[in-house]
């Protein structure tokens, strides 16, 4: 059995243990679907309404019979019907993942095409000036909150350019790219200057490192430029560690960014989990948690698949 | 004819202002075309920096050159001022016109890249070629190193190939656009002996091939007689004596090489194998192994079943007598540390007996009366901790309160092994690497066990405190009594401290007995290609012989079981395994 079915066929019990906490977990917040839902109008009910309801959501059962029917279910690809939305849980999902997965991939582009160069020249300029700047810009874009720069640009645009982000209903890319790209970019910077920040630091680190290192010196001997060096023979070796921060944080950005979410008005993935946590909407959390799940062990197994294809001395087989 | 480089008065320091160190002091030399100097030193004697000076990489080190003048004479003739030159022009000069190659293969060269790709670069860097006249010219380059089936191995990335393959690789690689001058840091300093001699004898004969120059860095000052014209021997960064090799090995002026050349194990066949110590047959020996065999299962297909298993050591016995010392000689992978380890329990062996005589301890009751001490004495120390606590560890750990005696056990230990008594205070960094392996000398000594094992104790140390170390090794034998089991791939060492000599190939002994004898009339064909590869300064430009031939597997299929070993007896104390 060759390591990519290995890794597949695990997926399932990943799942399975992940849907047992998640399960059990909503349900020991206090409070209950019903009256979230209906708020002070739920003191109206009548017990028989109220039952009534109950059944229809099906949380009227012990939870063990709750959690069996709701894994029947599952296997039927069926996550059950959003109490908030009223319409199947994944088809809620599948609406809010689009804007989610493009702003995660924005923000690494920029976070690679910012951090990664950032980085080779702040380890290529050690302790120098340059170096040090690099180093307090990326300081400072990992210790910013996310909330202060995004209402920053927000700012610095509306009242000093009169320019405002583009706002109202999410168009997705396929229907107009140009409006598409307008509503996202400012999050997607909002996003991606932190995540390059971090980017920054590990590839200035891990380039230090390589730098110094035997082959490098070889490559020297041979008569490569400096800048072959440093591009060809030293960053490919510099790479893993910013991969392995790359699919940390692009897997964070899967489950949602609540707050530029928040901030720009986007009804992306973390916005709805939250509201469905707030609204004790029982089946949505346990859908979307699944779903953020799935994702993560997505892009673990691509970072991993990276690797691979990085390093010749990294077998996947022998893990 | 004007010499193909010409250093002269040159200062290397590195750090700058108050800081400054200068590790190179003032040293010249010329040249000449199709000469090949050799520079001799320990380490910190400025012979690596001298040599990284002349193409300039010592100005990524962090090093820089503060005096003196290096000329290069270039292809078209002209004189170039090297420290002077722009890094434009060295990088034209790098590679080009002078090659390098470094102590380290498994390190020097990339490990994302095919060779084949590091190769071509060298061309297209130089030659200007591209695409498949590249990777024409890299199988070229692959063949003059004799590498064979060179087109396959192109696509081989440096980790699926062995050190000494990688080294004729960075010798391809060096040599790809015919530089004047090749600069071997320290080429074979990293690699088995038998191995180090088709490095040495490739790297003569492409000398003859391409006329080229060569420096050749070296602690080793018996590797130099086989290749130099010339020597040049370094002390704290300044020349302290160059010439004729012939005038430095036989006529050496000054003291430092004299002592090099004399206080210095060198290998001379046996003539220098110890006197004392003839082995008395009816004494109890202090260690008996018996049919050691160390296995390690390999694992695959559906469901990790065992597919076979790597034979590190199949089917080892010896017995060791007290005050006697068994060297246990082999290339790496032999199974000689494998070995090592198992007598001590630090692998489990799959089969085997081992018996050890028990003897009254001083210090606390350990249940193995064997001790170890290992090869990097900068290393197996732990750094957090004071001496008196490194030296009490094995008390403790054999749980014994450490006392008033304990204390001065400590203190005599330590004076015993020649060091100050107000070391028990100290940390392990305030030592050198000399003194940090007397330390571990100490640490092994303090449950004053019956037999020791020395695993490569001398082999990180410099030339000079090697032979200190072993002097020091040698007289705590006689005055304890102590069994040595001393693991080495280093003939000329062992050749001082041995009493017997056990030869290991492949995880089996293949010669055992008294070490004169094995040292000087060497039967089994694996020894006597092994003893035929040390170089001596006896031995002057030899040519070696090419062998590409590769150690076996030692992966067995599923149940394998070597055949008995067949013994013939040369001499009273000399056996040897006959081959099939």
């Amino acid at each position: 059995m060759n390591y990519l079915t290995r890794r597949l066929a695990a997926f399932p019990l990943v799942l399975l243990g992940v849907s047992v906490i998640v399960f059990f977990a909503i349900r020991l917040v206090p409070g209950d679907s019903i009256t979230a839902m209906l708020g002070t109008e739920a003191g109206l009910l009548t017990p028989q309404q109220r039952d009534a309801l109950a059944v229809y959501f099906g949380i009227d059962q012990p939870w063990p019979v709750q959690y069996w029917r709701w894994l029947l279910n599952l296997f039927h690809g069926d996550l059950g019907i959003s109490a908030t939305y009223g319409k199947p849980v994944l088809e809620v999902i599948l609406q809010r993942f689009p804007l989610t997965l493009e702003l995660a991939l924005l923000s690494m582009l920029i976070a690679l095409s910012v951090g990664v160069p950032a980085g080779v020249f702040a380890a290529t300029r050690n302790e120098r000036p340059s170096d040090l700047a690099v180093r307090v810009a990326a300081m400072i874009g990992q210790s910013t909150p996310s909330f202060v720069f995004g209402l920053l640009i927000i700012y610095v645009l509306s009242a000093g350019f009169g320019v405002l982000p583009t706002m109202g209903a999410f168009t997705p890319l396929w229907e107009d790219p140009i409006r598409n790209l307008g509503q996202l970019i400012l999050p997607a910077l909002t996003l991606g200057f932190a995540f390059a920040a971090s980017v920054t630091r590990v590839s200035r680190s891990a380039m230090l490192d390589v730098l110094s290192d035997d082959y490098v010196r070889t490559a020297r001997s041979k008569g490569a430029s400096a800048r072959s060096v440093v591009w060809r023979h030293a960053l490919p070796n510099a790479l893993i560690p910013v991969v392995t921060l790359s699919g940390i944080e692009f897997g964070y950005l899967l489950g949602g960014a609540v707050i530029v979410e928040q901030i720009y008005a986007l009804p992306g993935l973390g916005r709805m989990v939250l509201e469905a946590i707030l609204q004790r909407d029982y089946a949505l959390v346990q859908g979307a948690v699944l779903f953020i799940a799935l994702n993560f062990m997505i892009v673990n197994l691509l970072v991993d698949l990276a690797y691979v294809a990085l390093d010749p001395r990294i077998r996947l087989e022998n893990q | 004819m004007s010499p193909i480089l010409s250093v002269s008065d040159l200062h290397v320091g590195f750090g700058r202002g108050a800081k400054a160190r200068e590790v190179v002091r003032g040293v010249s030399f010329d040249l000449a075309a199709g000469e090949t100097l050799a520079i001799v030193g320990e380490s910190g004697s400025g012979k690596s920096v001298t040599a990284l000076s002349i193409n300039r990489l010592v100005d990524y080190g962090g090093g820089r050159i503060t005096n003196g003048s290096i000329r290069l004479l270039r292809t078209d003739g002209k004189i170039s001022e090297l420290t002077e030159a722009s890094e434009k022009e060295l990088t034209r000069i790098r590679g080009g016109e002078i090659g390098m190659i470094f102590q380290e293969p498994m390190t020097s060269l990339n490990p994302v890249l095919t060779i084949g790709r590091q190769i071509e670069e060298s061309f297209r860097l130089h030659r200007g070629l591209t695409g498949n006249q590249a990777r024409a010219a890299a199988k070229d380059a692959l063949d003059r190193v004799r590498i064979p089936d060179a087109e396959r191995r192109l696509t081989y990335t440096p980790n699926q190939l062995s050190g000494g393959m990688l080294q004729r690789v960075m010798i391809a690689m060096a040599l790809a656009c015919n530089p004047r001058l090749l600069i071997a840091d320290e080429p074979t300093t990293a690699l088995d002996v038998t191995v180090q001699a088709q490095i040495m004898a490739l790297l003569a004969e492409l000398k003859r091939e391409t006329g080229m120059s060569m420096i050749f860095i070296t602690h080793d000052i018996g590797l130099v007689a086989g290749i130099a014209d010339r020597v040049m021997v370094m002390q704290d960064g300044q020349a302290v004596e160059q010439g004729e090799l012939g005038q430095i090995l036989d006529h050496p002026k000054h003291p430092y090489t004299q002592h090099l050349l004399h206080a210095v194990p060198h290998f001379s066949g046996g003539n220098a194998a110890r006197p004392d110590g003839q082995r008395e047959r009816t004494a109890e020996p202090a260690l008996k192994v018996d049919g050691l065999v160390v296995r390690y299962p390999l694992k695959g297909g559906w469901f990790g079943r065992p597919t076979g298993a790597v034979h590190a050591v199949d089917g080892v016995d010896f017995d060791l007598l007290p005050g006697e010392t068994l060297a246990v000689v082999g290339e790496s992978g032999s199974g000689k540390s494998t070995t090592a380890r198992a007598v001590l329990g630090l692998v489990p062996a799959t089969r085997g007996a081992f018996s050890m005589a028990r003897r009254e301890l001083v210090a606390g009751d350990s249940n193995l009366p064997v001790q170890m001490v290992f090869q990097n004495p900068y290393a197996s120390l732990n750094p957090r901790l004071s001496v008196d606590s490194i030296l009490a560890e094995p008390v403790i750990a054999s749980g014994v309160r450490i006392d008033a005696a304990v204390r001065d056990r400590m203190k005599m230990l330590l004076k015993r092994v020649g060091l100050p008594e107000n070391s028990l205070e100290r940390y392990p960094h305030e030592f050198s690497g000399g003194q940090r392996q007397r330390l571990c000398i100490a640490r092994a000594l303090m449950l004053n066990p019956s037999v020791v094992v020395l695993d490569e104790a001398v082999s990180a140390l410099d030339v000079s405190v090697q032979a200190r170390v072993l002097e020091l090794l040698i007289d705590l034998q006689k005055e304890y009594g102590l069994a040595y089991l001393f693991i080495s791939h280093d003939m000329a060492v062992v050749e001082r401290i041995a009493h017997r000599i056990a030869v290991i190939y492949a995880g089996q002994i293949v010669e055992i007995g008294d070490a004169r004898s094995v040292l000087s009339a060497p039967r089994h064909p694996y020894t006597k290609k092994l003893i035929a590869a040390v170089p001596t300064i006896d031995r002057r430009h030899e040519t070696f012989e090419l062998d590409t031939r590769q150690v076996p597997s030692l992966v067995r299929p599923l149940g394998f079981e070597p055949p008995k070993a067949r013994w013939m007896e040369y001499g009273p104390d000399h056996k040897v395994r006959a081959e099939a």
